[in-house]
């Protein structure tokens, strides 16, 4: 108990990017709008990002901008790199999975995912009847 | 920032977070959920310069409160902006991922404790670039230095990834004599 106690205080930040990415995943699995399920994605996305700089933060650092003075603490960079370059990947397969929602709104007339399956549904069975 | 006011400010970020994203995930109407999560993106970068990552909050607020938007509210005018109400599936999603947040929250036991100094990610790497940028680049940004030199073959892939990505949006919505086939039929 006492352990989970001092999670709560000391991991805030990992407990609420879990929290993040769970509501993520809900949101993901259980919506059938397509750009609904996009909206999901990118928040477990950012609940990623949160963890990594939260893991970045040094106790009374700075940014990791050196100001030249002797004994400066500065907060870790890498992981900063890291989220940067994710940020930009990020939205760029973001744009591209918008893409794909636009194509099958295009091709179906519709992006609920139960609507998709129908029409798929009705197609093979139209295939069948006629061989 | 006072020592004091810290954890206050980054508990109330965190909270705003949760509630913003609660936001994204109850309204049907995706017009207002994409607000929130622009909302949510901006906090989030509110909370990434209270880490400490300034270059991070910057690109954040550029690339991930506004472009994500833009691209959301384009996508949503040529397609459907609203969610039907109907929804099947509710408990299945909420067991799974309850039993995900539990498995990782158990795994969290083990991470070193929030902002310590001796955590193993602020003892490998990290320390040797802070002390070498100055010296090898002659400017003071070390996030700078590690994108652009140290780990340039990341940013690289980066490139690579978008280009790829631009190709096939091009592929996907360019396309003329594609328009509106459902599929190849042998």
């Amino acid at each position: 108990m006492d352990n989970a106690l001092q999670i709560l205080t000391e991991d805030y930040n990992a407990i609420i990017a879990t929290f993040l990415m769970m509501i993520g995943l809900y949101i993901v699995m259980s919506r059938a709008h397509l750009i609904k399920k996009i909206l999901g994605l990118n928040l477990f996305q950012n609940a990623v990002f949160l963890f990594y700089i939260s893991a970045g933060k040094v106790g009374g650092g700075t940014a990791p901008i050196l100001t030249g003075e002797a004994g400066a603490i500065y907060s870790n960079p890498l992981p900063h790199v890291l989220i940067l370059t994710a940020i930009v990947v990020g939205v760029a397969t973001m744009g591209l999975g918008l893409a794909i929602v636009l194509r099958i709104h295009e091709a179906y007339g519709t992006i609920e995912e139960d609507e998709i399956a129908q029409a798929d549904i009705a197609d093979d069975t139209r295939d069948e009847d006629r061989e | 920032m006072s020592a004091l006011l810290h954890p206050i400010v980054n508990v109330a970020l965190l909270t705003m977070l949760v509630l913003l994203a609660l936001g994204i995930a109850l309204r049907r109407d995706l017009f207002s959920a994409a607000i929130y999560a622009g909302a949510f993106s901006m906090t989030m970068a509110t909370l990434f310069l209270l880490l400490d990552a300034p270059d991070v909050a910057f690109t954040e607020a550029a690339i991930g409160a506004s472009l994500t938007l833009i691209l959301f509210l384009a996508a949503m005018t040529r397609a459907m902006g609203s969610e039907k109400i109907a929804a099947p599936r509710r408990l299945m999603p909420i067991l799974v991922s309850l039993l995900t947040g539990a498995f990782i929250l158990y795994g969290a036991q083990d991470l070193p404790p929030h902002a310590s100094p001796a955590a193993p990610i602020h003892l490998h790497v990290a320390p040797d670039y802070l002390a070498r940028t100055q010296e090898e680049f002659g400017f003071p940004n070390v996030v700078t230095a590690i994108l652009a030199s140290y780990r340039g073959f990341d940013t690289l892939g980066e490139v690579y990834v978008i280009f790829t990505a631009g190709v096939a949006i091009l592929a996907l919505l360019g396309g003329a004599g594609t328009a509106g086939a459902r599929r190849r039929k042998p």
